[in-house]
Parts: C-alpha cells; structure tokens; sequence
C-alpha cells in the first residue's frame, strides 16, 4: 500500500497543473469569496431629476449615492438613464408628487433600496421597473446563458483540439493539403454553430419555462453573443495549445470558467465587491456579456446604452482570437506555418521533381 | 539508372543544439518502397517529419511533391475512432478534393483491396489494430499520391494484417508511387526496395538489402555459449558473432549472413569505434 501512496505522491509532484488546482484553487476561491461574495450594497447609483431636483438631492439617505442631478429631465430621461444601467435609482421631482423608480434588474441593490425606502414613510410607494416581481431567474437566465456559451466555446473546443493532436490526427491534417487558416476554421466552426444553437435553446427555454422577458432586439444580443463567442473560441483554442491532454484542457477550463462565474456580476453585485478584486470583473468578458444580455432581454436596452460592454467584447475578442490564431499556426502546426509563409525556401524543394539526391551505398 | 524523384540531400536537423539528424541522403523513387529502420530515438520519426514538412531541416534540400500527390499514414494510423470506415474515407477524400463519382470508385476499390468492404458502417474506435492500419492507409491512397509515406505501419498488428499491409503498399508502388516507411523490424526492412538504418541520427547503412548483406565484410559465426568478443550477440537460443578474418575455435560454426546480421555488425562496430577493417 505504501508503495501506491508513494507512487501518488509522485505523480501528484510532477503534475504542475493538477498540483496548483489543489493549492492554489482553494486560496484563491478563499480570497475571492471573502472579498467578492458579498450580497451587501453600500451605496446605489442615483439620479435626481425634476424642477426640485436640487432639494431632493439633500433629503436621500445617505445608501443613495447621488452619480447625476438635472433639473430640466424628465420621466422619461430618468426611465432612459436607468434603462441604460447609468443609475439603479431615480428620483423623479417634476409633478406634484416626487417618484421614486427602481431599476429591478439590479436585484440586490432594488432590494436595499426598497428596504432603506420604506423606513421613510414620508417617501412614496417606489415603482420598480424592467422585473416589477424582482424575479431571480428573470436576472439569472441571462447570465446563464454567457456561461453556457462559456462552456460551450471553452471548454467544448479546447477539448476537441487537444483530442485531435492526442489521437495523432492533427499531424495529419497538416500534411492534408489544408492551410493552417483552414484547420483552425474548420475546428472551430461547428462549436460556433453549436454555441449560438445553444444560446436560442436556453433563451426559448427561459421564456418558456421561467417568463424571462425578451424586451430588446433580438439582433443587438446576437451582436453582443458574436463577440462574445469570439472570446470563448479564442480562449478554448488558447487552452488547447497550452494543455497535451484533454484532463489538462478540462482543469484549465475550469480556471478559466471559474472566475467569471464569481466575479462577473452574474451572481454576487460588483459594485458589492472589493475595490482589491474588482477589477478583475472589469477584464473578465462574462461581465460584459452579462451586461449586455440583462441589458437587452430584461431591460430592453438600444445599442446606445450598450456600446461599452460591446466595445469591451469586440477588444477582448480581437486580441484573444488572435492569440490564438498564433498559438494554433505556431504550436500545432510548426513546419507548415514556416511553409507557408516561406514556399520557396533555399531548403525545399516543392513540386515535380526529377533531380533529387542520389545517396551513397554501404555502411558509414 | 533510375530516376530520383523525391527525397532528402545532406539533410541535418538539430533540436536545441542536439543533432537529431546528421547528413542524411535519401533517394525515392516512384514506383520502389524505401525503409528506414532503427531503434528507438534512431532519428526514423525526425526524418519522416522532415520529409513530409513538419520539422525544419537546419541544413540540407529536401524533395518533395505539393501536399495534394502526397499520402500519409501517422503511426496512430489517423482514423477518427468515432467515424464510420466510410466517413472516415470521405474525410480524406474530401480533404484532397476527391468527391462524386471519382470519390465513389476510389471508395470501392480501397474497400475491396483492404477487405474492409463488409465493416464500411462500423465505428473506428471498434476496428482491430489491423483493419485500423488498413483502413488508414486506405485514407493515405484515396487521392492516388504520388509520395506515400507510412510510419512505422505494422507496429503492433498481427501477422496476417502485416502481410495484408504489404500488399497494399506493394500495389501502391506498383501504381506509379514512390513509398517511404519507418520500420523497426529489421525483417520487414529486408521487403524493401531500398534500406536507410538509422542510429542516433545518422546513417548506419543504406542500400538494397542484399548489397547491404553482401557488402557486410567478415564472416558470421553461430556459437551454443557466449564469445568471448565484442562483435557477439544472441540470435534465438544461440549466440552469433562477427569476425573480420574468421573463426579458430572450432564450435564456432560459419552461417549465412542475413540483413538482420549485417546491421549488428554495422551497429558493433560503429559502437568499438570502427578499428575493426572488414
């Protein structure tokens, strides 16, 4: 027995990857967890609109932390401005009567809002926009959705690169006449078409089943799931060139996954997190496409409110895909890129050829 | 003479300041089957990578024809264990752009050649180790290349999928292609047409096998106990060794020399430094 746990420990040492998982990952889900997993919310957005805006400013309590105050909006500014994820709060001065509106889709933030609101009875009813029941799933099918796309784009296609190159067949695609641009198409093709199947499915069923609204264009979140399936492709194919097996491939997507699904937004508030960690959620791409398909189906937001998220997904994906197009061309198909790019180099000859070498006979 | 239409001129190729191959000449012709033995680490696979583009020759030419005349066989024979024989025939038809009617006949007659016509629906995760290599040396022929290059084909397979095998890349030869295959059985280095035995990255010996036999030097001997000489090794139950000028103990009884021979001795004596004059 002891020469078995001998042998595990061993094995266990020389496995880098499978040694960080064990000492790393629970000193990293410790630190996020003690500083991101917090549903606490210190202070909400706020802007103050209306002829009285001024004076309204002064009176909210001080969880209401006011961003912007403008005297000449109206309703409808305010409404726009919460739409567009500016602010969770509205104060609404114009009328006889100051409203207060609620964004619905910020859920922990509504509900402390709601809560620090009804200790003032002087305040009236507050009206909760976007997800008037404060519906979890209504806020969680959105985000599930880039996570699955997640899984779909990164783990998915890590997994069948790594089982190309383990099985050998990868070194036979790069002897078929296919160029490397080819190989890395026609690989990462069909997760594609099978990500964004998968992301109507989850969509159809989430309405179905869960009454998650679809208030936006459906065009603006498929926009927003392209990029953001550029990212996972991308990802999974980096994954890929760095994993010589498909156990790696798993655990490095897992790493990966990880910390999106707890710094993303998507379960604890960002805005509730630790200024030491929070800007991670800010490189994390499921936070971007988080905003944007909350913003679209729940909020029914325009491409104006969301062209930051946007911008931030085209960027990561620019500079991931292409990674990965590198990593791909140069760790899985060395020779071939350098034939490529050299056809005619001083040390092949290609083509028809009737002058080849004429060795000599014997021993040497 | 015959006409040389692929194959390596002084090819070196070094891996982080390692030689992996040194100087090698490499000669293949249409219509011949050229072997390339040697142990493991013998630089067989560095050769073939080079060959086929996969790995950069630091110095040297090397032959080839474009991807499209060219067909290999991986030693991992390249079938998609969770395709069906067909699909995977079509895989590699459609990667060389044979499809259609030209797809069709190809389809049959590779069928029919590997015997693989009545399993055409079965899964390649369950083929045999043999009808694996047949059917990927199938999808290696599909496109009738011009270069065929098969790495190390029968490891591992039975001897009747091995003599299987060997028909088909004789009739791949036969069928105007020039083949080149990695062995590490000497015995079936001996089928070739041509011989290159590599060792630690160099060429050991290279020629037609009976050349490479009759050019050897010496004579062999077979011995029931061990000899006491370097140039000695066991050979079945019984021991043989190797003698530039003969043998004077008389239990030494003198045997024709095989291939199989002539490569230990050539391996011998680069090992003593080669002071032993043939």
């Amino acid at each position: 027995m002891w020469a078995l746990v001998l042998k595990e420990f061993r094995q266990v040492r020389r496995d880098h990857r499978t040694l960080a998982m064990m000492i790393v990952m629970p000193l990293l889900l410790l630190v996020v967890f003690g500083y991101a997993a917090s549903f606490d919310v210190d202070e909400i957005p706020t802007v103050v609109v209306g002829e009285r805006a001024s004076a309204a400013e002064g009176e909210l309590p001080e969880l209401f932390q006011v961003t912007e105050s403008h005297e000449g909006w109206d309703r409808s500014d305010a409404v726009d401005h919460l739409r567009n994820g500016d602010a969770v709060v509205a104060v609404v001065t114009s009328g006889q009567e100051p409203r207060v509106l609620v964004d619905g889709t910020e859920l922990f933030s509504a509900r402390s809002a709601l809560t620090a609101l009804s200790q003032n009875p002087s305040v009236p009813e507050p009206e909760i926009l976007f997800n008037e029941d404060l519906d979890t799933s209504a806020i969680m099918v959105p985000a599930i959705a880039g996570m699955i796309l997640i899984f779909v784009g990164t783990m998915i296609t890590s997994l069948g690169v790594v089982r190309e190159r383990q099985s050998g067949t990868l070194e036979q695609l790069a002897v078929m006449p296919f160029k490397p641009r080819d190989v890395f198409v026609g690989k990462v093709a069909p997760y594609f078409l099978v990500a964004a199947i998968d992301l109507v499915v989850i969509i159809g069923v989430g309405a179905w089943l869960f009454d998650v609204p679809f208030e936006g264009a459906a065009w603006l979140l498929g926009l927003g799931a392209l990029l953001f399936l550029f990212v996972t492709l991308g990802l999974g194919v980096l994954i890929s060139s760095v994993s010589e097996n498909q156990g790696q491939a798993i655990q490095l997507a897992i790493m990966s996954l990880l910390p999106q699904v707890l710094l993303s937004g998507m379960i604890f508030p960002i805005a509730s997190m630790d200024a030491s960690i929070r800007w991670i959620s800010y490189l994390l791409p499921l936070t971007y496409f988080t905003q944007i398909s909350r913003g679209v189906m729940v909020r029914g937001e325009d491409i104006a409110g969301l062209w930051f998220p946007l911008t931030m997904l085209a960027v990561l994906g620019l500079v991931i895909f292409s990674f990965a197009i590198v990593r791909f061309r140069h760790d899985l198909m060395p020779a071939k890129v350098r034939r490529s790019r050299r056809p005619s180099a001083v040390n092949v000859a290609r083509g028809a050829g009737s002058a080849g070498p004429q060795p000599e006979e014997g021993a040497r | 003479m015959t006409e040389t239409n692929w194959g390596l001129d002084r090819v070196s190729v070094s891996y982080g300041g390692r030689h992996a191959l040194e100087d090698v000449s490499l000669a293949l012709n249409v219509g011949s089957v050229v072997g390339v033995a040697g142990g493991d680490g013998s630089g067989k696979t560095t050769l073939l990578r080079t060959l086929l583009g996969l790995a950069s020759p630091s110095s040297g030419t090397v032959h080839r024809p474009d991807d499209d005349d060219v067909g290999y066989l991986p030693a991992s024979s390249g079938v998609y264990p969770d395709l069906t024989v067909e699909e995977n025939l079509r895989f590699a038809a459609g990667a060389y752009g044979v499809d259609g009617g030209d797809y069709r006949v190809a389809r049959d007659e590779l069928l029919q050649r590997t015997g693989l016509e009545g399993v055409s629906g079965r899964l390649g995760g369950n083929l045999s180790g043999g009808m694996r290599q047949k059917l990927g040396l199938a999808m290696a022929l599909v496109h009738r290349p011009r270069l065929l290059v098969l790495d190390e084909p029968s490891t591992g397979i039975d001897p009747v999928s091995r003599r299987e095998l060997w028909r088909l890349v004789s009739d791949a030869a036969r069928d105007e292609t020039a083949v080149l295959m990695t062995t590490t059985y000497i015995d079936e280095a001996g089928r070739c047409d041509a011989v290159c035995v590599l060792d630690e990255g160099d060429v050991l010996l290279q020629g037609p096998p009976d050349g490479l036999v009759g050019s050897m030097g010496g004579v062999v001997g077979e011995a029931s106990s061990p000899p006491d000489t370097p140039f000695a090794w066991r050979r079945g139950a019984s021991w043989r060794l190797w003698s530039p000028d003969g043998f004077e103990t008389p239990e030494t009884r003198l045997v024709t020399p095989d291939l199989q021979d002539a490569v230990i001795v050539a391996a011998l004596r680069r090992r003593e430094g080669g002071e032993v004059a043939a």
